[in-house]
This record gives C-alpha cells, structure tokens and sequence, in this order.
C-alpha cells in the first residue's frame, strides 16, 4: 500500500456559541493517497465544510480544532506556526470554494489575482509570474488569457470566475487540492464543464483531490473512495463501489434511496429520509442519527456507535454492525 | 472619470438651488425684526418703515429672493446689517479661517482614526480591541465645549504651554509658528469627535471585508496575514471610510462653532454666531450659503475618489470612451 500524503486522525472543530458548543466536526478520520480522489458527502450543516477548512486551518474563533492530528507528509499541521502554516497553503494544498461570484477579490484583475500565489510561493518576478498566470488562464479555458488577464472579475461570469479560482488553487502545483462545493452556485450546464476540469485538472497534476459535494451522481463518477458525514460525525466510509452497491448505515441507504437512478429496472419509488438533520449544540448521548433511523434501538439510545470496520478498508458508525453484522434498515 | 465628474457636477445644480432657497427662507422665517434691533426699541413706526424700504425688506419674498440670487450670482453678497461692510469681504477670510482649522484636524482626526481602526480590526474582540473602542465612544461623544475646556485647563492654566485663545499672538505674532501654537488646541479638541467616528468606521468596515469570501481565497492561497489587512481588506474597505471622512470635512467646516467660539478663533462659525443675535440677514445668509457650498463641494471630492476606487465605474468609463 501506498504512504497516505494526508491522513487526518480524530478531528474535532467546535464552536463555542451562545447557545452552547457546536460540535461541527466531531471525530473524523480519513487518510488520503497521493493520487487520489476522496468525496466527502453529506446534508448541508453536516461539517463537510468545516473539515475542509480545518485541514488548512481557516477556522476562526468562536471556531476551534480541539483535538485531532492533520498528518501531511511527515509533518502535523497543527503543529505549525501560522508563518510555516501560509507557506503550505496555496503551495501545497490548494483550495477552491464554493461561490465563485464572491471569492475573488472584486477590486484588483483576476490575473493579479493568480499571480499573486506564484510571488508569494515560488518567489517569481512579476514579469514570470504574469507569463505563469497567463498560461494557467489558458490550461483551465479562458479564451485570450493575455487580455483576460487584465480584466476585473465582474467581467466574468460564475463558470468563468471558478475556472479562474482553479487556475489560482492550482498556481503551485500542489500535492492535495480541496474542493469544497465547487458547482453547487453553477448553472447545471456549467457544473458539468467544471467537474470536468478538476477531473482533469487533478489528473495531470497527479494530485489527491477532496472533493465535497451532495451530489451523489458526482460521487460515483469521480470518486475512489467516500466519506459520509452526519452531523459532524463520520458515519460510513469506503471505496466508491461498496459505498454504492453495498451500504451498511442506515443513513447512506437512506441517501442511496433518495436518488433517481437511470440504471434502475424495478421502478422503485424515491424516497426521503424523514425528519430533519440533528443540529449538534450540546448533542445529546447516543446516536445523532437515531431520531430518523428506522432500525434504531436500545443502545442508539445513550451509546455513540464506534467505527467498526465491516470489510477491508470499509468502515460503519452503527450498532447494528456490532456483533451480527446484519444490514440495516432493508426494508 | 471625467465624465462621471460632470454628471455629478450638473447634479448639484439643483442642490445649490435648494440650498439658496432654505437659507434665504430661514433667515426670513426666523423671529425677530431687524429694524428693531437697528433702530432700538423705542423707535416708531414710521422710522422703522423708511429702514425697511431702504434693505427692501418691504418687497414680497420671491422678489426679494430672485433680488438676492441674482446679486449672489454676480458675486455680491450684499451689505452686512450690522457693521455696514460687505458680506463678502466679512465671511470670505473668516472662511479661510474655519479652513485651516477644520482641515487640519480632519487630517489629525483621519490619521488617528485610521491607525486606532485598523489595530482594532486586526484583533477583533481582543481586550485592546475593547479599549480603543470604549475610549472612542467616550471620546466620540464628549461635547466639543466640555471637551474644549478640559483642554485648556491642562495645556494653558496648569501646564502653562500653550495660548488659551485667538489665532495669533496680539503682541507681535501672526507668524505660521504662532498660527500653529494657537492652532493645537482648538484642533485636538475639534479632532477628538472624528476620530473617534472615522476609527469606528475602519473597524467595522474592516472588519466587514474582512469576513468576505475572497478575503478566505487569500487566506487559503497562503498569502500573508499583514499582505491581506493591507492589500485585500483595506482596499476595499476604503468606500465608506472615504465617505464619512467627507462627511467628517464637511460638518467640521460647517460645525465648529462651538469651539470657535470657546478658543476665540475667528473663524465663519463664530462670525455666524455673532450675525445671528444681531438679527445680521445678509451675513446669515452669505456665511451659511459659504458653508453649503464648500459642504457641497467636499462631498463632490467624495464622490469622485469612490468613484475612482471602484473598478467598475472606471471600467464603464474606459468602454464608453472608445
């Protein structure tokens, strides 16, 4: 087996809140090999975004990473100072976000705003930085890059804006690139060209990608392997196929049922997961899931379910995974 | 750019205009007969009458007024009520007084404010955080004619160091040195107020683009914390800073009566202050139109400098040239 570049053990990010510690991330574990491409999915509010931003430390106060290890390479980021912490980021792990109508800055020329990371990172002239910004433009499809690069990002539109954040993220070529939600502002006829480039993009960059997404049709055709989030809380993780064919938790069965698939002989009727997501201030003993959980029982109760490891690779947050083994919630 | 300057310019065309009317409708609506106050108040009628007739004060008010904006308009200000000299001559270099020291404290209150803002916003919430802003807001809203006071009890009664009142020294002074040591006080106390407000808004317009989704891009591209404060956030920060500033400029100009008047300082606020109890029509008239105008004008200035901080109105420009 390959050495993982990111491996991130046990994260927790809370945030103190008037109305109590939010536990957005809480106790996540994932590990990452050098090429490839994990989705982490969810519903809004379940801290996919927050373990993106923890991993390069973009949490601000009332937020805070209380415990965990972020392992890249051979070094803890958690550990650095904020200085050795600004020279990873944009050099080493890139990130894109996801509304790209506001996350460039409105005031100075997109190529500025490329070259900006080559100065910073890989200490170029302004002249070569230019030149490296401009060729970027042109690998992520902006039509005349040389006179694009002068123009302010409200000349362009979203699907442009976010081809412009990729060729930033990915100025310094670095090893993991994080893409939080990068389609969901897009038109539907853009997302697909945009999916397309971070496809290709990772590609020849050879880089790891997360990619955050509840686009369950982008998790299976881009995906090695996934990260289902619930409340703050990983409850299920494997490759993509086991993930897909055989879920255990009751939760990605109940995601896996919520979607329409073209593949589908038996007519099956779509269904949601009733209820609504637990919100975690000050969440109560047991299992965050358990309110809509059809399976649930006495232990779901006061006891939160461990990740336990059902098959090589393929890991379950849920009690009935514990001594038989039998799948949950077939019905 | 320019073209953006003229439509702004031909906006304040009515302005000016509405501007002419309040002030020539105030002083006539205000209390008080000025014939009274010139005559005394044992004069009779008839006397009172002939005074009346020689200002034109007999005529109905729209004649009076288009009389008035006419000569305005030529440049004549009138004749003052009061002291028989022109109204022109009278407000024009107390005007140039109020300038110096409204200008100067602006630029001390700026400068100040400026630096307290964004040491401030680059630790939110901090204890230091709390102590500038408290003290702004003490500051901030201490009364100019309090604030004024305490001042000169402690430079000019207790420490001795400085003059208590006027613009020069009446002994042989008049020098630019004079000017400045008459000039610190009146200008720390006129600054104190904004400040106060301009430190505020820095924070808080700071703090504002500071949580603004490109300002984490940046973050995440590894550029440095000082980089962002200053090059991201302050840039953008700019538009409603350059606009209470101007707004700052214009009130001082117009506002700085109080301390005019506290520090003897011979400026259009306390010449106001003076044709107003004296009942002075064209003087109110000419001084307050002088401080609408120059109002007016810093808030033209405004417009201009946001207009040529914000790319897309200088971009529309570029593309409307060619």
């Amino acid at each position: 087996m390959v050495e993982p570049i990111l491996e991130v053990e046990g994260l927790k990010t809370h945030f103190k809140l008037r109305e109590g510690m939010l536990k957005a991330v809480d106790g996540i574990s994932f590990s990452l090999a050098p090429d490839e491409v994990l989705c982490i999915v969810g519903e809004s509010g379940s801290g996919k975004s927050v373990t993106a931003q923890s991993i390069l430390r973009l949490i601000d106060p009332p937020g805070h990473i209380v415990e965990g290890r972020i392992r890249y390479r051979d070094k803890d980021l958690l550990d650095l100072s904020d200085r050795e912490m600004e020279k990873i980021r944009g050099d080493r792990i890139g990130m894109i976000f996801q509304d790209p109508m506001t996350s460039l800055n409105p005031v100075f020329t997109i190529g500025e705003q490329i070259a900006e990371g080559l100065r910073e990172h890989l200490d170029l002239g302004k002249k070569e930085a230019q030149g490296r910004a401009i060729e970027l433009l042109r690998s992520v499809g902006i039509p005349n890059p040389e006179e694009r690069y002068r123009d302010y990002p409200h000349h362009f539109s979203g699907g442009m804006r976010q081809r412009v954040l990729i060729a930033a993220a990915i100025a310094c070529e670095p090893d993991i690139l994080i893409a939080d939600e990068p389609t969901t502002a897009l038109d539907v006829t853009i997302q697909a060209q945009i999916l397309k480039l971070l496809a290709e993009v990772q590609r020849r960059l050879n880089s790891a990608l997360i990619l955050i997404t509840h686009d369950l049709g982008v998790v299976a055709s881009m995906a090695d392997r996934v990260l289902v989030m619930y409340a703050g809380e990983m409850v299920e993780y494997g490759d993509v196929k086991t993930i897909f064919e055989q879920p255990k938790h009751p939760y990605t069965i109940g995601l896996m049922n919520s979607v329409i698939r073209l593949d589908d002989q038996h007519d099956n009727e779509l269904r949601s997961i009733p209820g609504t997501p637990l919100v975690p201030i000050n969440p109560p003993p047991g299992c965050s899931f358990r309110t809509r959980c059809d399976a649930a029982h006495a232990p779901c109760e006061t006891e939160k379910p461990q990740a336990i490891s059902v098959a090589s690779g393929h890991l379950v947050s849920c009690h009935l995974m514990r001594s038989d083994g039998r799948q949950a919630g077939s019905s | 750019m320019l073209r953006f300057i003229t439509g702004r310019l031909v906006l304040t065309i009515p302005v000016l205009f509405g501007v002419s009317v309040i002030v020539f409708l105030l002083a006539h609506l205000a209390p008080g007969d000025v014939t009274t106050i010139l005559a005394g108040p044992f004069a009779t009628e008839a006397v009172k009458e002939k005074l009346r007739i020689s200002f034109g004060l007999d005529q109905a008010l729209p004649i009076q007024y288009a009389k008035w904006l006419g000569h305005i308009l030529q440049g004549d200000f009138g004749t003052s009520i009061a002291n028989r000299r022109d109204v022109a001559d009278l407000v024009f270099p107390k005007f140039v007084n109020t300038a110096i020291l409204a200008l100067s404290s602006a630029v001390l209150a700026y400068i100040i404010g400026f630096f307290a803002g964004i040491f401030a916003a680059a630790r939110p919430y901090s204890i230091s955080d709390r102590v500038v802003m408290g003290v702004t807001l003490i500051l901030g809203n201490a009364p100019p004619y309090w604030l004024g006071l305490l001042i000169v009890l402690l430079f000019s009664l207790s420490w001795r160091l400085l003059p208590a009142t006027g613009m020069t020294n009446i002994m042989g002074g008049g020098g630019a040195w004079d000017v400045f040591l008459h000039l610190i006080q009146p200008m720390l106390t006129t600054a104190a107020a904004p400040a106060c407000i301009v430190a505020r808004i820095v924070r808080a317009s700071m703090l504002e683009v500071l949580s603004q989704n490109y300002v984490r891009v940046a973050r995440a591209k590894g550029i440095r914390r000082s980089v962002i404060l200053r090059r991201h956030a302050l840039r953008n920060a700019l538009p409603p800073i350059v606009t209470i500033c101007g707004l700052q400029l214009g009130y001082l100009l117009g506002g700085v009566l109080f301390v005019e008047v506290i520090f003897a300082w011979p400026g259009i606020g306390n010449q106001l202050w003076q044709a107003i109890q004296a009942r002075d029509i064209p003087t109110i008239q000419g001084a307050t139109l002088v401080i609408a105008l120059a109002f007016v004008v810093v808030n033209l200035v405004v417009d201009a400098i946001n207009a040529y901080l914000d790319p897309k109105i200088r971009a529309s420009e570029k593309a409307g040239a060619t």
